[in-house]
């Protein structure tokens, strides 16, 4: 058991994941699967912005929502309506969503705590409104046709769904990689000091400032690549797109996976995803086995699937005094492991 | 080493600390003092730079500190611990300490993305530091244990740890002895014997009477927000206005 345990926060097990999802697309039922799972990714990259900030800073930002419509419609409007190909119009995305994250952040990171959250509760819903009712722009509830998909090469035409399923997972496993580069590195380390307090954070010379103006515009630029991926897949976006309840979704996928570990942005966004489709069938009525399952989760394992399961790994290396226990790197609360798994 | 001129800081109509002047010798254990409520809290806060004074000056080693951010006093050598250090409890105590040498690197979000050398480097400076401060408060065999799982003396000396990897030459410890029993707190006492050997300066607040009395070589005394006394300890043990302000009613709880 604890052999088995201690195997998924090795690379092997981020390599069998890898190639997992890889060969996933040969392996499902059909290429509506295949759509919910690229889905599932992009929500999951938009998720681990929102583990930096949140998870690793320690600021409850209410507005991701509002970067990913951001950086959904910046794309669709710039491929649609001015004419841009898909890839400098991404980059376009990812340059928006940074440069309003700043201008957004500068202000915000001013609040502290509960302030910060409503304020930036205000600023997502202010960026919902925009879409809808800015219709010279944003063509207001109509929303956003003709979206560009990146041009393909070869046979590969990312109009389809399986080849724009790898890009989405190539775009992923970028993500994954940096955050695990990220979360190990001093910065990481910082944005977590400050997690746990700014007072403490201050006297350890950290200017906080600079740090949480940085967490944020990297939060939001991961919104931004989400919402522009998904922009690419879906081609029609609208308002809805932009509503602050996939802000709290996203919190929710945040919470069930484990709030500020590595794996658990992935574990938790697919893993919800996945219950959601199975359940399906109870239409409405699923919320009421959904909703008591979070509750329960969030009581009974409050640091999420990934961190409960870090800790309770921890303490039985330990315990049992296995090699495992004197790793050369420590690590703080990141599972080696990238858990990819379908 | 550390100079304070008539340093006042109101709250509101309120003077929390008012009027003091001290100068805490460099290599020397200061302590200060006083019933609860005295400042002592805000008087630290000041030094550190949490709060701005209303009036009066701050000077390390020469320099005028009184108007720079927490970050930069830091950074000029002020290292501080807090009643309750809020450390990360799931986190092993080697990689709480990681980030306390943070403040002697420059890595930043680049060097993340291209993994430099420059990070490494910082990265190995920082773990060695680390362990070095570990190793310095005695706790080299809990590296790898989690926060929440060591036992409150150990947390404190953690504190210490955390304070002492910013590579301060002042250390302010706000009552570090709180919450540990009586042998436990003769190990803290040596512990700042030990930095003050090492070349550091350190002032701490504390209420353990016993403990202050056998350990300060200088002892300032704060009521109300103003300075009543300062001295050795024996001067402070024979002052009558400190009798009467704190020791009076405290004597025998103290001793």
């Amino acid at each position: 058991m604890l052999k088995l345990a201690s195997f998924m926060t090795r690379p092997a097990a981020k390599y069998l994941l890898i190639v997992l999802a890889l060969v996933f697309p040969l392996i499902a039922r059909n290429e509506y699967q295949v759509y919910v799972m690229a889905s599932a990714f992009i929500w999951a990259i938009a998720v681990y912005g929102l583990n930096i900030i949140t998870g690793y800073c320690g600021q409850l930002n209410l507005a991701h929502g509002g970067f990913f419509a951001l950086g959904a419609y910046t794309l669709g409007l710039l491929t649609g309506d001015y004419g841009w190909s898909f890839w400098p119009a991404f980059v376009g995305a990812l340059l928006m969503t940074a440069f309003i994250g700043f201008l957004v952040g500068v202000v915000s990171l001013r609040l502290k705590e509960h302030y910060f959250a409503i304020f930036t509760l205000c600023v997502g819903f202010i960026m919902y409104m925009l879409t809808d009712k800015w219709e010279e722009l944003t063509h207001g509830p109509i929303g956003v046709r003709d979206i560009a998909a990146p041009h393909g090469f070869g046979i590969v035409d990312f109009t389809e769904t399986t080849p724009f399923y790898y890009l989405v997972l190539a775009f992923l496993i970028f993500a994954i990689w940096f955050m695990g580069k990220l979360s190990r590195s001093l910065l990481g380390r910082t944005f977590m000091a400050i997690r746990n307090g700014d007072d403490l954070a201050q006297s350890l010379g950290i200017n906080l400032m600079r740090n949480k103006t940085l967490a944020f515009v990297l939060s939001t630029t991961y919104a931004g690549m989400a919402g522009a991926l998904y922009a690419g897949m879906v081609r029609f976006i609208g308002p809805e797109d932009g509503n602050i309840l996939h802000t709290f979704d996203m919190i929710t996928y945040l919470l069930a996976g484990g709030i500020g570990t590595l794996s658990g942005p992935l574990v938790g966004t697919v893993g919800i995803v996945w219950l959601t489709q199975s359940l399906q069938f109870l239409e409405e009525y699923r919320m009421i086995l959904f909703g008591p399952l979070l509750v329960v989760l969030v009581i009974f394992f409050p640091r999420g699937i990934v961190g409960s399961f870090l800790g309770w790994l921890h303490r039985k290396t330990l315990d049992a005094g296995l090699p495992a226990a004197k790793q050369k790197e420590s690590r703080i609360a990141t599972g080696k492991g990238v858990e990819n798994n379908a | 080493m550390l100079k304070i001129e008539n340093l006042t800081k109101m709250f509101g109509g309120l003077a929390a600390v008012n009027d003091v002047s001290v100068e805490f010798e460099a290599n020397r254990i200061n302590a200060i003092i006083g019933p609860n409520g005295a400042g002592k809290s805000t008087f630290f806060n000041l030094v550190a730079g949490t709060h701005k004074p209303t009036s009066g000056r701050i000077i390390l080693d020469g320099e005028d500190i009184t108007p720079l951010r927490c970050d930069y006093i830091a950074q000029r050598g002020v290292g501080r611990t807090f009643q309750t250090t809020n450390l990360f409890e799931q986190a092993s105590v080697l990689d709480n300490l990681i980030v306390g040498h943070r403040l002697r690197t420059k890595s930043g979000l680049w060097d993340v993305l291209i993994n430099s050398k420059r990070l490494q480097w910082e990265e190995k400076a920082c773990r060695d530091k680390a362990r070095e401060v570990l190793d310095f408060v005695g706790l080299n065999h809990v590296e790898n244990r989690l926060i929440a799982d060591i036992t409150q003396e150990e947390r404190k000396r953690v504190a210490f740890a955390l304070a002492l990897a910013t590579d301060p030459k002042i250390v302010l410890l706000d009552e570090p002895a709180a919450g540990v029993n009586p042998e436990e707190t003769e190990g803290l006492a040596d512990l700042m014997r030990k930095m003050v050997d090492h070349g550091l300066t350190v002032c701490l607040i504390e209420h353990k009477m016993d403990m202050i009395m056998g350990l300060a070589d200088k002892i300032m005394v704060l009521d109300h927000g103003e300075k009543i006394a300062e001295g050795t300890p024996t001067e402070i043990r024979e002052n009558p206005v400190v009798i009467e302000a704190y020791l009076g009613s405290d004597e025998d709880a103290a001793a």
